[in-house]
C-alpha cells in the first residue's frame, strides 16, 4: 500500500504532490513569439540549426497541421493556437553533469528526485525543460557497446543517416492533427539505438518538465531496439499549475526488431489544465516484444491510444494502461493493436479510475488483416467508478479480415462495494483509508508491473488523488 | 474496574423488518460466552449490528463499551474502542495482500487517533510480530503475501480471520462460526489457536452450533437465542446439552420465540 513505503518515497524525494506544483521564474535564453506559423517554424529550425531536409519536413507538416480538421471524436479541445509558445529554450547547453546544469533548472529536477534515482538504479537520464533537454547521461559501458540514448535534436546532427533512415517513418505528419503539430514544431525527446544483441538491464528514463505558462512541449521521441536487444525506457512528466491551458503533444515513434524487445513505461502526472494529446507507435518484427505501459492522471484532457503493428510472424504486443480522471478531467486513453502478420498476439489491459465528476473512457482498436491466420488477441478493461457523478465508458472496436483467430473481450464496471468497506472499516481502517486501499488493489495488477520505485510511486500518486488534495 | 461490554433491549431490523427483539447481554472481559441457537434466530445479526454494519438498523435499545455509547461510533471507530468480529464470510479484496492490510489495521486499532496517512508501524517490526503469529497459528509465511481471503479455501478464511484476532487483540471479539466449514481438526486446531492468542484476556462472544469450538475455551455463560431474543442463559453444561440435543426442549418452552423464528428463517431461505 501507498503508505507503506513512506520512507522510500523520502528517500526519492515524492514528498507530496506540491513537489510537482512549484514554478521557476523564467530565465531563458530564447522564447519564441507565440503563435504558430512559417516564420516561427523556420525559427526554430535556424535556432537549432538544422539540415534543410528537417526544415522543409517541418513547414511540409505545418501546412498538413493546417488543412486538417480538429479530431471530431474523443474529448472536447478548445485550444487556441496562436496563444501558445512554441518553442522555449532554457539553456545554452547540455550538462552532462548535474553540475553544469543552470541551477535554477538543477534545483527542479532536485525537488523531482532525479539526479538521486539516476545513483539508484537508472542506467542513463534524460532530463527536458520546457524545450530542450538540458541535462543527459548514460552509463560507460552502454556507450562502448553502442547504445545511443541522447536527445533527438542532437541526434539530427550527430546520426543523421539513422534519423532520416528511421524518423517519421512509423508515424507520418499526415498520421493526425496533432501528429502534424509536432512535426512542424518538436523539440527534445530521446532518442535511443540499441545494437544488435545488447541487452539494457537497467531502465533508461527521460522526464519531461513544463515550467513556463501557455507553453507547448512537443518532444519527440525515436526508439530503434535493433535484433535480439532489449530496452526498458521510462517517462515522466509534470508541470505546474497555471491559470491557462498549456499544451503536451508528443510523438514516439519506436522500431522492434526481430527477437528485439522493448517495454516503455509512462507515469504521467500532469497539472489541470494541460491538454496532453500524444501519438504513440511502435512496429514489432519477427518474434519481437514491444509492451507499453501507461499511467495517466491529472491533464484536463488526455487523448492517447499506444499501439502496436505486428509486421511479421511471432511478433507480440502488450498495452497495460491505468487512467485516474478526478474532478474536471477526461480521460481518453486506450490502445490500438493491428495483427498484419500470422501467429501474432496481443494483450490490452486497461484499468480505469473515475472521481469527483471525471471521466474516463477506453477507447481501443483491434485490427486483425486478411492472412494473419492464428492471431491472438485478448482486452480487458475494467473501469471503477467512486461516486455517482463520475462516467466511465467504452469504445471498443474490432476490426477481423481473418477467420482463424481467435479474439477475446471482456469489459467490466464497477462500483466500490459496501461490504468490502464495512469489512475493511470493521478492522480499524477509515472511510477513505478503506476506499484508497480497494482502488490501489484494483489497479495492483498492473501497478506490480512498474518498477519498484514507480510502484510507488504510482500507489503514492492514487492515494493523493484519493485524498482530493489535487483538483 | 471491570471492562464491559453491554447490551440492553436491543432492536434490530433489515430493511424494514425486525430480527433483533430485544436483546439484553452483559460481557465482561475476561469471559466467553457462547451463543447459540437455530438458524435464523438472529445471532449474526447482533454481531453485524454490534460492529455497524449499514444495512442493520438500530430501532432501539442501547450499547454501551466500557460507558461510551458504541452505537453512536462509525464502524472503524467501533474497531478502534476494542471491537472486533471474526465474520462468517469475509470479503474478499483483490489486488491488497494480507499483510499490508494486516499492517494498516494493526496500526489504527493500536494508534486510534492516527488519521490517514500518518506513519504505520515500522516495516521490520511489524514482519516480526506477523511472522511470530503466524507461527504461532501454524499458517504458512506465504500467506501474508496473497489478496486478501481472494481464492481463499473456507477454512483458509476461518485461519485468517484467527490471524486477524491474533494481530488486533482486540478488548471484545464476536467469533461468528468460525468453526463452520471445518473438518473436526480444524475446528481442534481453531479452538485452541483463540485460547493461545490470548482469548482468556479478551471478552468473548462465540456464536456456533457445536460444542467443539468451545472445547478450549469453556463458556462462562451460554445463550440460547430464539425469535430474535434470547429466551435461555446457562454455563457450559448448556451448550453441551444443546450440542447433544438439539433445539426440541427450548422450542417446546418458548412457544411463541419458535413460531417467530421459523417465519423468520422463512424469510431467509427465501430471500436467500
Amino acid at each position: 500500500m501507498a503508505t507503506d513505503t513512506k520512507a522510500e518515497h523520502e528517500d526519492l524525494g515524492f514528498e507530496d504532490i506540491n513537489k510537482y506544483d512549484f514554478r521557476n521564474e523564467e530565465k531563458y535564453i530564447f522564447k519564441s513569439r507565440k503563435g504558430l506559423d512559417a516564420d516561427i517554424v523556420s525559427e526554430i529550425s535556424a535556432m537549432k540549426k538544422e539540415p534543410e531536409w528537417m526544415r522543409d519536413f517541418r513547414l511540409r507538416s505545418l501546412d498538413i497541421f493546417n488543412s486538417k480538421p480538429m479530431p471530431n471524436w474523443g474529448g472536447n479541445i478548445n485550444i487556441d493556437f496562436q496563444d501558445i509558445y512554441y518553442y522555449i529554450k532554457p539553456s545554452d547547453r547540455q550538462g552532462h553533469s548535474w553540475d553544469d546544469v543552470p541551477a535554477e533548472i538543477k534545483d527542479t529536477f532536485d525537488k523531482l528526485g532525479i539526479p538521486e534515482a539516476e545513483k539508484k538504479y537508472l542506467a542513463g537520464v534524460k532530463a527536458q525543460y520546457e524545450s530542450e533537454v538540458v541535462y543527459g547521461s548514460l552509463q560507460e559501458d552502454l556507450e562502448k557497446q553502442g547504445v545511443i540514448f541522447t536527445d533527438t535534436d542532437s541526434a539530427v546532427r550527430e546520426y543523421p543517416d539513422l534519423v532520416q533512415e528511421y524518423f517519421a517513418k512509423v508515424i507520418p505528419p499526415e498520421d493526425n492533427k496533432f501528429a502534424a503539430l509536432n512535426s512542424a514544431v518538436w523539440s527534445g525527446g530521446s532518442f535511443i539505438y540499441v545494437p544488435p544483441g545488447v541487452k539494457i538491464e537497467f531502465p533508461l528514463q527521460a522526464y519531461f518538465r513544463i515550467n513556463a505558462e501557455s507553453m507547448g512541449q512537443f518532444e519527440r521521441t525515436l526508439i530503434i531496439v535493433d535484433e535480439g536487444a532489449q530496452v526498458h525506457y521510462v517517462e515522466g512528466c509534470t508541470a505546474p499549475k497555471y491559470t491557462t491551458e498549456s499544451l503536451h503533444s508528443a510523438v514516439v515513434e519506436i522500431m522492434v526488431k526481430k527477437g528485439g524487445r522493448c517495454r516503455y513505461t509512462t507515469i504521467q502526472n500532469w497539472a489541470n489544465n494541460i491538454y496532453n494529446l500524444v501519438t504513440k507507435r511502435a512496429v514489432a518484427y519477427r518474434d519481437a516484444t514491444m509492451e507499453w505501459v501507461d499511467g495517466n492522471l491529472g491533464s484536463q484532457l488526455t487523448m492517447k491510444y499506444p499501439a502496436v503493428y505486428m509486421m511479421e510472424p511471432g511478433a507480440r504486443g502488450e498495452i497495460l494502461s491505468i487512467a485516474f480522471a478526478n474532478k474536471g478531467q477526461h480521460q481518453d486513453a486506450g490502445a490500438k493493436v493491428v495483427h498484419a502478420a500470422p501467429d501474432t498476439s496481443s494483450l490490452i489491459v486497461s484499468k480505469s479510475i473515475s472521481r469527483g465528476g471525471g471521466r474516463s473512457s477506453y477507447r481501443g482498436l483491434v485490427k486483425v488483416e486478411d492472412g494473419a491466420k492464428n492471431s491472438k488477441s485478448s482486452v480487458v478493461c475494467d473501469a471503477l467508478i467512486l461516486d455517482p457523478i463520475s462516467r466511465s465508458d467504452t469504445y471498443p472496436y474490432i476490426e477481423v479480415e481473418e477467420d482463424e483467430v481467435t479474439i477475446g473481450h471482456e469489459a467490466s464496471v464497477s462500483r466500490i462495494n459496501e461490504e468490502q468497506l464495512f469489512y475493511l472499516m470493521s478492522r480499524g481502517l477509515s472511510e477513505p483509508e478503506a476506499s484508497t486501499m480497494i482502488v490501489n488493489g484494483f489497479v495492483e495488477p498492473l501497478v506490480k508491473e512498474l518498477p519498484m520505485e514507480y510502484a510507488v510511486e504510482m500507489n503514492r500518486l492514487i492515494q493523493l488523488q484519493m485524498e482530493g488534495s489535487v483538483g | 474496574m471491570t471492562e464491559t461490554l453491554k447490551i440492553c433491549d436491543l432492536h434490530v431490523s433489515v430493511e424494514g423488518k425486525p430480527i433483533l427483539k430485544g436483546v439484553n447481554l452483559t460481557l465482561n472481559r475476561g469471559e466467553v460466552h457462547a451463543l447459540m441457537g437455530p438458524n435464523g434466530s438472529g445471532k449474526s445479526t447482533l454481531g453485524l449490528a454490534l460492529m455497524g454494519h449499514p444495512r442493520y438498523e438500530v430501532t432501539s435499545g442501547s450499547v454501551e463499551l466500557n460507558g461510551e455509547d458504541l452505537l453512536e461510533m462509525e464502524v472503524h471507530e467501533r474497531a478502534r474502542a476494542g471491537l472486533f468480529m471474526a465474520f462468517q464470510r469475509p470479503m474478499s479484496i483483490p489486488g491488497v495482500k494480507m499483510a499490508d492490510f494486516l499492517r494498516h489495521a494493526s496500526t489504527n486499532v493500536r494508534n486510534p487517533d492516527r488519521k490517514e496517512g500518518e506513519d504505520l508501524i515500522p516495516m521490520r517490526e511489524f514482519r516480526k510480530e506477523l511472522k511470530s503469529k503466524m507461527d504461532q497459528l501454524k499458517m504458512d509465511t506465504q500467506f501474508a503475501r496473497r489478496y486478501v481471503n481472494e481464492g481463499f479455501s473456507g477454512g483458509e478464511m476461518k485461519r485468517a480471520e484467527i490471524l486477524q484476532l491474533a494481530m488486533l487483540r482486540p478488548k471484545f471479539a464476536i467469533l461468528d462460526e468460525t468453526d463452520s466449514g471445518l473438518d473436526a481438526d480444524a475446528v481442534r486446531l481453531a479452538s485452541t489457536s483463540i485460547a493461545e492468542i490470548g482469548g482468556a484476556e479478551m471478552g468473548i462472544l462465540i456464536i456456533t452450533h457445536h460444542e467443539r469450538l468451545l472445547e478450549h475455551n469453556r463458556p462462562d455463560y451460554t445463550h440460547v437465542m430464539l425469535g430474535g431474543r434470547i429466551v435461555e442463559t446457562g454455563g457450559a453444561e448448556l451448550a453441551a446439552e444443546l450440542h447433544k440435543e438439539g433445539y426440541g426442549r427450548i422450542r417446546h418452552e418458548h412457544p411463541e420465540a419458535a413460531a417467530e423464528n421459523e417465519s423468520m428463517e422463512e424469510e431467509t431461505t427465501a430471500s436467500s
